[in-house]
């Protein structure tokens, strides 16, 4: 016969045993290991014509709502002196691609723009719960199953990189595929773009073009004075691109 | 009047015991709900890198393609597309990769894809190579005069 001072004595190891019971046997990616990773992008704007296919492919591969964007295209154009007022647009994210431009003079060019995967992300440091979070390969993540839906990275990303899902009303961001470079492979924008405008990183591989490349070109990074420690290195950003 | 040392004792441990039990209640109630893998690399759910890298996949990638299409890879390295992965065009394919013979990849229509790219836009880099297609080609499909997968050759000459 169980006593009330047994029952007591016993709930303790109960609590902790039920513990391991609920959680299950977590997967994990053979081949893949993430202190060998550190993730970055490298968007060349000199190489970026506003096709489109970027958004198309990361919308087919992520499932991403139409109206909403992971990654999407900006067009902008400078005139001569309003290098602080550009005109920019972005129809349906340029996934249609662009109508022909009505500007015959200035400075044209796109912008491909998606998540930074800051090291210093702001959208991290602010979620309640820790739905969101950088991991260890240098990946800003959102899982989704932990999310509570209260907005508040959506407002702290300086880059408006992120979105409430419609119908299950969670946070959604650029995930950079990471069910794609888990398993070797790139990124779905990196893969669908013609001109090599975008290249996935691998920061911690010394073998990796990246670091050639960003020891002999003119790179910039969005919004620096913020010190995200953003890793969506751009290549020939110019100085009105917000 | 004197009151019991003995009674106020059992007050005491009256006490004690609730706050035992709502101690063991909030320990039992917080074990249900933080998840086991909460805590393995940092504030938030372990698990959840797994889960997230264990989702499927829709582009197979260029290399997937190329194993099995050596003969178009052959055409495209000498051109001017031989920097444009297969699924840039051609969608995604991931199921075709995994069963070539259940999921046939439908031929994309030249007129419309070929435009997407090479439409003619002020904003576009000035190297890339940009036409009018009504000026240029009055709305004939591109592949008449293109061979899509190397774009200088023309149908019928050799390899293409």
């Amino acid at each position: 016969m169980i006593t009330r001072r047994k029952l007591l004595m016993l709930l303790p190891a109960a609590a902790f045993a039920w513990k391991y019971v609920l959680a299950g046997t977590p997967e994990i990616s053979p081949n893949y290991n993430r202190s060998e990773h550190w993730w970055g992008m490298l968007l060349d704007i000199d190489k970026c014509i506003g096709c489109g296919n970027c958004v198309r492919g990361c919308a087919t591969e992520n499932k991403v709502p139409d109206g909403y964007f992971r990654t999407w295209v900006e067009r902008y154009h400078v005139s001569d002196w309003h290098q602080e007022t550009p005109q920019v647009d972005s129809p349906n994210g340029g996934k249609d691609g662009f109508p022909p431009s009505t500007a015959v003079d200035g400075k044209n060019f796109f912008v491909p723009k998606m998540c930074n995967h800051c090291v210093d992300s702001p959208c991290t440091q602010v979620c309640p719960v820790g739905a969101t979070f950088d991991s260890p390969d240098g990946v800003v993540l959102v899982d989704s199953s932990y999310c509570v839906g209260c907005r508040y990275c959506i407002q702290a990303c300086p880059y408006g990189c992120r979105f409430l899902h419609p119908t299950t009303h969670t946070a959604e961001k650029c995930s950079l595929c990471y069910h794609r470079i888990t398993k070797g492979l790139t990124t779905a924008c990196c893969e669908n773009c013609p001109t090599g405008a975008r290249q996935l990183a691998n920061l911690k591989n010394p073998a990796d073009p990246i670091h050639e490349f960003l020891k002999t070109h003119s790179v910039q990074v969005l919004k620096p004075y913020l010190a995200t420690g953003a890793k969506a290195y751009y290549h020939d950003l110019d100085g009105s691109v917000r | 009047m004197r009151v019991s040392k003995f009674k106020d004792a059992e007050h005491l441990v009256r006490l004690a015991v609730v706050c035992a039990i709502v101690l063991v209640v909030f320990l039992l109630v917080r074990a249900h709900f933080i998840p086991k893998s909460f805590g393995e690399y940092g504030h938030y759910r372990g698990n959840a890198l797994a889960e997230l890298s264990s989702k499927p996949i829709s582009y197979a990638g260029h290399q997937a393609c190329e194993d099995c299409h050596a003969d178009v890879l052959e055409v495209k390295k000498t051109g001017k597309h031989a920097g444009v992965n297969c699924e840039a065009c051609h969608g995604p394919l991931a199921k075709h990769a995994e069963d070539p013979g259940s999921v046939v990849p439908q031929l994309p229509d030249t007129a419309v894809l070929c435009a997407r790219c090479h439409e003619a836009n002020i904003a576009k880099p000035k190297w890339f190579p940009q036409v009018v297609s009504k000026e240029h080609s009055g709305g004939e499909v591109c592949k008449s005069c293109h061979v899509p997968h190397s774009p200088l050759q023309q149908p019928g000459d050799k390899k293409s």
